[in-house]
């Protein structure tokens, strides 16, 4: 109990010197607000605006769930077709893979804005196809062809000695990637996996370029309408601010797995 | 050609060949092993005595030559049920024990009794019990192994080939990876297989042991079969220069290994 104590109260003034940079850049950042504007002018409107604000990143936030889900259902299919034994079947998804792998985002968001009509027919019915969800396409495709990769590379990853050991078992081939490899893959794989998830989030960012009222279009429409160069200032500080605080957990969780992952 | 099942061997290998790219490795073997026999193979590192092992279950192909085991010509098999068929009845234990992390011991135990054969997970499991308490490790059934000892995770590798009710073992240079503290354990393990009838084809450089439990013994050298015999042949009046020296440098070294307690000034002389 009184080394719990003491060892707790140790840590504390630890932490506190650990994230002295950070809170130390926090602080000055508020005392040049405080000091370089005249804060009233400029967070009334902030505050004005927020509502709007959180509301465009609460899009950014579904693209990038729906981008990362979707590419990691197309991106496991097309992993899984990567291991195919037969060099037909591996021929497509190798094609897929390097195609989106090496293609800017920004590109496919514009490829996929601009090759799927606003409406889609379906059963007779006219759906609309609105320009966000071709957005949440356009990263889908990359994420998909990083997972494709993330997923070779878990596989790849297992010893070979653990395919020779279930071999000599008895096992098949199907077998021992559904019973042997792939649940070693997944652990493996989750690191890599929300590293891709962050960089899907900040590419959402890209979206407000072919006209999705996101959290980047909203800002840019506050400005326009304030015009004042301490809010311009500030509220791309507060779009900033929003991508960090919903970045940088993900990246430290992740950084955390993968010292777990090595340790053990 | 009259052959009589009662002594046909288990394993028979005629003029066995294997290349790796332009490495000969295997250059023509022949080797017998009857049912219930303990035959060991020694030689020096990279003679090819892993490659004949893997021969023998189907995990490499030979490029000439004739395996047998049992009724099955190894060297003619083709599909993956055929393979699959053999490895049922064909045990393997390896130097680095390559047992799954992801599962617990029992479950190392019972995942290839349930998917391979078909068991039913209750009669699995008990058997995979009784098979650890074999070993004398029925109390780590909960454990993963990277929680083991590299001597438990190979007594646990031995009653994962038990599991499979194999007709016959292969040991490849189980014990090296091991401190020697934990040599002993293993080798006792497999020395109650053999007293029990179980057929074992050893790989080893535990000479001391093979000499001990061995009903045979293979000498080979650059993937030939220098020489062959019973142990106290093989390692008291061998024929050929070659096992000569090899034993003499073999045995020299195993007994270093085996005085720890000698004071360093008195064993320097
Ligand atoms: N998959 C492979 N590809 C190419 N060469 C190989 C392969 N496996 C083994 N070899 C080579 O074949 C030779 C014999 O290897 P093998 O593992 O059978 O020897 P060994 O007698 O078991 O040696 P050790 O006592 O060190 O285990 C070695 O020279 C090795 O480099
Ligand atoms: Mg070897």
């Amino acid at each position: 109990m009184a080394t719990e104590l003491s060892l707790g109260s140790r840590a504390a003034p630890d932490r506190l010197r650990r994230h002295a940079g950070k809170i130390l850049a926090l602080a000055a950042l508020l005392v040049w607000l405080a000091a370089g504007a005249p804060p009233r002018e400029v967070f009334a409107p902030l505050w004005e605006w927020s509502p709007a604000l959180l509301k465009g990143f609460a899009l950014n936030i579904l693209i990038s769930l729906l981008a990362i889900g979707l590419g990691t259902l197309l991106g496991l299919a097309i992993g899984a077709l990567n291991l195919s034994p037969l060099r037909l079947l591996r021929l497509p998804g190798w094609l897929w893979v390097q195609a989106f792998r090496n293609a800017p985002l920004l590109v496919l968001i514009y490829f996929t804005t601009y090759v799927f009509p606003f409406e889609i027919r379906v059963a007779g019915h006219y759906l609309p196809f609105p320009d966000w969800l071709k957005v949440t396409l356009g990263l889908a495709l990359p994420a998909s062809a990083n997972v494709a990769e993330v997923f070779r590379g878990a596989v790849a990853s297992i010893p070979a000695t653990q395919w020779e050991a279930a071999r000599s078992l008895g096992f098949g081939r199907g077998q021992i990637l559904r019973a042997i490899i792939l649940p070693q893959c997944c652990k493996r794989m989750l690191p890599p996996w929300m590293n891709l998830y962050a960089v899907i989030t900040m590419g959402t960012a890209l979206a407000s370029l072919v006209g999705v009222h996101d959290l980047i279009d909203t800002a840019q429409i506050a400005t326009n309408t304030v015009n004042r160069v301490g809010f311009t200032v500030l509220i791309y500080a507060s779009v900033l601010g929003l991508f960090f605080a919903y970045c940088y957990p993900i990246s430290r969780f992740t950084r955390y797995l993968e010292r777990r992952h090595a340790f053990q | 050609m009259p052959s009589n099942d009662s002594c046909a061997p288990l394993i028979a290998l005629r003029d066995l060949h294997l290349s790796f790219a332009d490495t000969r490795v295997l250059r023509g073997i022949d080797l017998d092993v009857q049912r219930g026999q303990a035959v060991s193979i020694i030689g020096p590192s990279g003679s090819g005595k892993s490659t004949l092992l893997r021969c023998i279950t189907g995990l490499l192909r030979p490029q000439r030559g004739q395996i047998r085991v049992g009724d099955t010509a190894v060297h003619e098999l083709r599909s993956d049920a055929e393979f699959i068929a053999l490895r049922k009845r064909v045990g393997f234990v390896f130097q680095q024990y390559n047992l799954f992390p992801h599962l617990s011991v029992l479950e190392n135990l019972t995942i290839a009794p349930c998917k391979v054969l078909g068991r039913e997970r209750r009669e699995a499991q008990d058997e995979a019990r009784r098979l650890l308490g074999k070993v004398r490790l029925e109390h780590k059934e909960h454990a993963y192994p990277g929680e083991l000892s590299g001597g438990q995770q190979q007594r646990v590798a031995i009653a994962r080939a038990l599991a499979m009710r194999p007709e016959l073992i292969l040991f490849d240079e189980v014990t090296s990876a091991l401190d020697p503290e934990t040599v002993g354990e293993v080798l006792r393990t497999i020395r109650e297989l053999i007293e029990e009838g179980m057929t074992c084809v050893l790989v080893t450089h535990e000479m001391r042991f093979a000499e001990e439990i061995s009903d045979a013994v293979y000498f080979t050298e650059h993937g030939v079969i220098v020489e062959h015999g019973s142990p106290r042949q093989l390692f008291n009046e061998p024929r050929s220069p070659r096992t000569r020296a090899f034993l003499q440098h073999a045995l020299g070294r195993g007994e270093r290994e085996r005085r720890p307690l000698v004071p360093a000034g008195a064993a320097a002389r």
